[in-house]
């Protein structure tokens, strides 16, 4: 688990508890913003709806009466994040991880946080179809994107090829890098459906496995990309 | 961490209307977040400019090239002009931390990361760069340190980008609501700790970095960077050498030569580039540089092996530019 037991991306049950009281409540908008004024200046689509009716202002002089300033927090904000093709309505506050909201809020615990300071990407999530580091942003910075997970690589209960191929050539040993490892591998194969070793080394290069499985993992993801190890 | 309150905002206007009482910028947030984690800072205030689309894209214009402050590590890296032209520039991009963080992170940040000095990055130790009155690297650990230039803080440059931008003479754009743009070379934009430790470059608190513009090279120019870390993948520079070389058939009309990780600010060595003007580009003139940008050099207690290093980095990187060797398969990235 993370060093930093006592930090905001692991907060106990009370603190967690803390966080989901504030209720979106009966804040009027504020300064004009309405929910289709935000969607609008932040960039995002209907799809990626954000809903910013109660958000809790910080303090009115600080407000900003400027279309293109939006203010938020610091307490929870209602928000919808896409997951894994779904829609989540949930309460972060601005200061919440992509990888806490993931987790805590929404309860996806496939992905793991291990350093929660993006040097080992053990917290690999898709944006849309590009690798990011959950545990170094914002999930505000989310909100409009596709975000996918590790539980939803699977389509129908059918694994992915790059999670089949893991399995068959035992590309783990403890599994806790095993999350980010699989999506790190299955985005590369998204970009490039032949890759060589020396790509899947590229890609692969910030995750680490404490295990050191690591030939393994070469050999699975390009058998699941169906190239031949290459020299 | 703190809880904050973030000021999203779509324009440069709206972004630079929040720049004020101790409110600080927030692009990918990599680096903040890893300050903001370690409680060495705790702003209570974001401006979000991630989403202000006047920040982003690379643009050729027929003076050279200009880069958005919200331009990924990434999208330099991989931008078919910035690798064919300012080859230095997308090796320096594409080596810095990992694949996943070069998706997140900006060209701007990357320029404006802080000292990655361990010290500095605790909240247990208060330092110069803190406004205290003590370094704790000179009697503790400094093998990551500088063996140049230092008389203060031996904290070196972080950022891979400025050894490439230091290379191609860059400028950058920097815009505040109260008195409007101006554009600083690169060779002015960071602050030598020795003049001021707790100010890292010129731009003030209530400015906008919007962008890098870089001059379009001369004719014959060929470029290279290369990073050499205690890994193999990530992790910041122990030795990083950056080359660009005006060739004029076989002879090098201009050097320049620059490195990161030897010194509080990016170094341009003279030295090693008079080993390099006016002479043909081979294993001998090359090595001479590499051996000439070590002069002067006083390492700390345990980084005596930079001395070792470093030319050969200079070396490899000065053959890779001029086109006499592969890419090290030993170097990062
Ligand atoms: C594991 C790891 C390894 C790394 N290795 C390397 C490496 O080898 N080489 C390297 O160069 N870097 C390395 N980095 C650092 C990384 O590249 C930077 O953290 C990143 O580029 C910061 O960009 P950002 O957009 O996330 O900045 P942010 O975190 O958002 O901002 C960084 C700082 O710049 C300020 N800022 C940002 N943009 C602007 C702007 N437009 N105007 C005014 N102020 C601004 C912010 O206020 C903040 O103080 C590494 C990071 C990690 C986590
Ligand atoms: S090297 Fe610089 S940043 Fe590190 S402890 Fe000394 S003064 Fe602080
Ligand atoms: S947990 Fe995010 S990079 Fe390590
Ligand atoms: S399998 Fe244990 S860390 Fe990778």
């Amino acid at each position: 688990m993370s060093a930093h037991e006592d930090s905001h991306s692991n907060p106990g049950s009370q603190q967690k508890e803390e966080l989901l009281k504030h209720e979106p409540g009966g804040d009027p908008p504020r300064n004009g913003i309405t929910r289709r004024g935000f969607l609008k200046g932040a960039g995002i689509t209907a799809a990626g709806t954000a809903l910013l009716e109660g958000v809790h202002g910080f303090n009115t002089a600080a407000q900003s009466t400027d279309p293109g300033v939006k203010v938020l927090g610091p307490g929870a904000v209602p928000v919808t994040l896409s997951v894994n093709g779904k829609d989540h309505a949930i309460q972060i506050e601005p200061r919440t991880t992509l990888a806490e909201a993931l987790r805590i809020q929404i309860g996806l615990t496939g992905t793991k946080v291990i350093c929660d300071r993006g040097s080992c990407s053990g917290c690999t999530v898709w944006l849309d179809k590009m690798p990011v580091n959950s545990c170094t942003m914002l999930a505000i910075d989310a909100l409009g994107r596709h975000v996918t997970t590790i539980e939803g690589l699977s389509e129908a209960g059918q694994l992915h090829p790059v999670q089949a191929a893991f399995v068959k050539h035992d590309a783990l040993q403890c599994g806790f890098c095993t999350p980010g490892m699989v999506m790190s591998c299955a985005a590369l194969l998204e970009s490039n459906s032949h890759p060589t070793e020396q790509d899947v080394r590229h890609a692969i290069s910030g995750n680490l496995c404490r295990c050191g499985t690591y030939a393994r993992i070469f050999a699975a993801t390009l058998d699941a990309a169906g190239t031949s190890r290459k020299a | 961490m703190n809880a904050f309150v973030l000021a999203d905002c779509t324009t440069v206007d709206g972004a630079l209307s929040q720049l004020k009482d101790g409110a600080v910028v927030k692009a990918g947030g990599v680096d903040l977040l890893d300050r903001m984690k370690n409680g060495t800072a705790q702003p209570e205030k974001l401006v979000n400019i991630r989403n202000i689309p006047a920040l982003r894209g690379i643009e050729e214009t027929d003076k050279g090239l200009k880069i958005g402050a919200l331009a990924t590590l990434t999208e330099i890296s991989e931008h078919p002009a910035i690798r064919k032209q300012y080859q230095i520039l997308s090796d320096a991009c594409g080596s810095a931390a990992t694949p996943h963080i070069r998706n997140m992170a900006t060209v701007g940040g990357n320029l404006l990361q802080p000292v990655q000095c361990w010290y500095y990055r605790s909240a247990d130790f208060q330092c110069l760069r803190k406004g205290k009155d003590l370094c704790f690297a000179f009697n503790g650990l400094n093998q990551y340190h500088a063996i140049m230039d230092y008389r203060t803080c031996p904290a070196v440059a972080p950022s891979s980008a400025a050894v490439a931008l230091f290379g191609l003479d860059a400028n950058v754009e920097l815009v505040s609501s109260k008195r409007g743009q101006r554009v600083v070379s690169i060779k002015d934009f960071y602050v030598h700790p020795d003049a001021n430790p707790t100010k890292f470059a010129v731009i003030e608190p209530d400015e906008l970095l919007t962008a890098v513009v870089i001059p379009k090279p001369a004719a014959g120019t060929r470029s290279a960077y290369q990073k050499y870390g205690e890994k193999d993948s990530f992790d910041w520079a122990i030795a990083d050498a950056g080359v660009v070389l005006e060739m004029d058939g076989n002879i090098c009309r201009k050097a320049i030569v620059t490195m990161g990780a030897a010194s509080p600010v990016v170094r341009r060595s003279a030295q090693a580039e008079r080993e390099l003007t006016g002479k043909p580009i081979t294993e001998a003139t090359a090595r001479a540089a590499g051996k000439a940008a070590m002069e002067g050099a006083t390492p700390l207690s345990m980084n005596a092996y930079k001395v070792d290093l470093f030319p050969v980095a200079i070396y490899r990187t000065v053959r890779l530019a001029a086109g006499q060797m592969d890419r090290d398969p030993r170097a990062a990235g």
